[in-house]
């Protein structure tokens, strides 16, 4: 069975203005499927507005479909009754660093979503443990959030999540703020807990290069899909991302440009290496 | 004319009493008319930084001076300077606050005097040049997306027409046209207007791309400061203090390890571009 499956999703946001006039709809979902197998690890990309973040939201239950439905490991996101099983095993982490901590201590921080579900006190510290563990922060476990980077404050919300024990883990544009260092740092991370404890990631990101990491490219359009596939595939069709607002990793752009120009390089490059290696059988 | 930061510290206290300095014994003159990447780790002070160039933040000590003149001077103009040096920080969502998008803008010009049918063209014109479309403009700030966020607030400081334009990343949470249109559009600034552009950024590919000259900033000391080239050629050092070099001069280095001879300082997709083109012409 799938982890996760997006049926029919829509999702309209309703405005109100000061008249009933003013009310307006924005579809920011129009209709997509989706599903997703355990221990994938899944890239979404898309231009502004185009309803990464909105999908992001439905997935542990932060926004409810306006029409069709979502299912994580099969419970409907839709019954109240199904919400704390779901967010314990689908958590989400945003784009600001600074506005997921809620705690004083990092290990407070840490505890807090396991507290939440009302574990026994000592599975609680077992559990933050090891999240820190995992995310390579236990030395900072007595620490006060307010003096750690960006990155780290990122690797905390990880670790946050973690501790759940979440079979998923949803991150929404999680480097847009950093450096890259921190950038490093955190995306290491999120590819190392995939492989190592096969836990399924689905990142919103705008930086090509990250894309490289995932199995699997999702491309958002106006509230549809608009490509699905291995970044070898979506990253070939260099003028269907360009029409869609979008860019290919450096080293594909330059093959394409090269290609223009008449250099025979093959369409699948991506990597810096890739490039270097063809580049050289013509010398 | 310039902004010129004299021997600036800012020291802060942490809990412990300790004193930490976010910027030590900083150096700079800002000239009219040039285009600047500052770049740094995080932490490294760059937000301090730019909060020194007009006033928002005091240094603890030294001077800093606007044409030529000390802005803690009793007389001085400091909310003048504030409409003369604009700044656009780094979370747009904190800078947000009025009903419409359209409002929003035209708080900064109405701010400074213009009257609101002033201050509208100057806010409609602003949001378009940023890729906001027409229809968006009457709705609340707190629908939008997180790259719509990022491009109201550049259209909140662009409207106040500064003549020194600062921006703390702007580009982050931008898809990739959005972040062309406004690089593209600081460009222009910088070419028709001679707007003072200044901008921090992570993305090294950026800087190389866009500015005359970039700053380095490591634990709250300029590092480096000069033409980018300079900047760029001191690889080993950048990379030590988290950064790195653009994706094309590793390019150039990987391709003349493997005998495919081109120049070191390759720094643009244009310039490693041109320069294969080359071997690749002569080899034919
Ligand atoms: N709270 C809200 N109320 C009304 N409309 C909204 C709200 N949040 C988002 N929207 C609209 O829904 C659409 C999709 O927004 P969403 O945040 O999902 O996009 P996104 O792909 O995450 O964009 P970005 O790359 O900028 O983060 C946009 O048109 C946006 O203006
Ligand atoms: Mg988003």
């Amino acid at each position: 069975m799938s982890i996760l499956q997006v049926k029919n999703l829509v999702h309209k946001y309703i405005t109100v203005g000061d008249s009933e006039e003013d009310k307006q709809e924005v579809t920011a979902i129009d209709d997509i499927d989706i599903s997703v197998e355990k221990g994938e690890f899944i890239a979404i990309l898309g231009k502004n507005g185009s309803g990464k973040s909105s999908l992001a939201k439905h997935i542990n239950g932060l926004l409810m479909p306006t029409e069709g439905a979502v299912y994580v490991k099969g419970m409907d996101t839709r019954d109240k009754r199904n919400l704390l099983n779901i967010r314990q095993n689908a958590g989400i982490v945003f784009q600001n660093p600074d506005n997921q901590i809620v705690g004083t201590i990092v290990e407070e921080d840490v505890a807090f979503g396991p507290e939440n579900m009302g574990m026994p006190v000592e599975d609680i510290w077992d559990r933050v443990t090891s999240a820190l563990e995992g995310v390579g922060m236990t030395a900072y476990k007595e620490a006060s959030p307010n003096h750690l980077s960006g990155g780290q404050k990122q690797r905390i919300a990880i670790a946050g999540i973690m501790a759940m024990e979440p079979e998923c883990i949803i991150l929404d544009e999680p480097t847009a703020m950093l450096d890259p260092k921190g950038r490093r740092h955190v995306l290491s991370l999120v590819k190392a807990l995939n492989r190592e404890k096969k836990i399924t990631m689905l990142m919103v990101t705008h930086h090509m290069e990250e894309v490289l990491l995932a199995d699997r490219i999702i491309v958002m359009d106006h509230g549809r899909i608009a490509m699905d596939g291995t970044p070898k595939e979506v990253f070939s069709k260099v003028d269907e991302m360009k029409q869609l607002g979008l860019e290919v990793p450096y080293a594909a752009e330059l093959a394409w440009q090269l290609r223009q120009e008449g250099v025979p390089l093959s369409e699948t490059i991506t990597t810096r290496e890739e490039l270097v290696e063809e580049l050289c059988q013509f010398v | 004319m310039s902004i010129r930061l004299e021997h600036v510290d800012y020291i802060y206290e942490d809990n412990s009493n300790q004193k930490n300095y976010a910027l030590k014994d900083v150096n700079l003159e800002i000239n009219p008319g040039e285009f600047i990447g500052i770049a740094g780790h995080t932490g490294s002070g760059k937000s301090t930084l730019i909060q020194h160039f007009n006033g928002l933040m005091q240094p603890t000590n030294g001077n800093v001076y606007f044409d030529g003149k000390n802005i803690y001077e009793n007389d001085f103009d400091l909310r003048g300077l504030r409409g003369k040096v604009g700044i656009c920080f780094q979370y747009p969502e904190h800078q947000l606050f009025e009903v419409t998008i359209l409002d929003d803008v035209c708080f900064g010009p109405m701010n400074f005097g213009k009257t609101r049918e002033e201050a509208e063209i100057i806010a409609k014109k602003a949001l378009l040049d940023v890729g906001m479309s027409e229809e968006m403009l009457q709705k609340s700030p707190f629908e939008l997306s997180g790259g719509q966020k990022r491009r109201v607030a550049i259209a909140g400081i662009l409207a106040m027409e500064p003549e020194y334009f600062i921006l703390d990343e702007p580009t982050a949470g931008l898809d990739p046209v959005g972040r062309g249109q406004i690089l593209n559009l600081l460009k222009r600034l910088h070419e028709t207007k001679k707007m003072t552009i200044i901008f921090v950024s992570h993305s090294m590919e950026d800087v190389a791309s866009y500015v005359q000259r970039m700053i380095v900033m490591n634990h709250g000391e300029v590092l480096f400061d000069g033409d980018k080239r300079e900047v760029f050629s001191h690889q080993k050092e950048l990379e030590e203090v988290g950064l790195s070099v653009p994706f094309y001069r590793y390019l150039a280095e990987d391709l003349n390890q493997r005998g495919f001879t081109v120049s070191k300082d390759i720094l643009t997709m244009e310039e490693a571009k041109e320069a294969i083109l080359k071997v690749l012409r002569k080899k034919r």
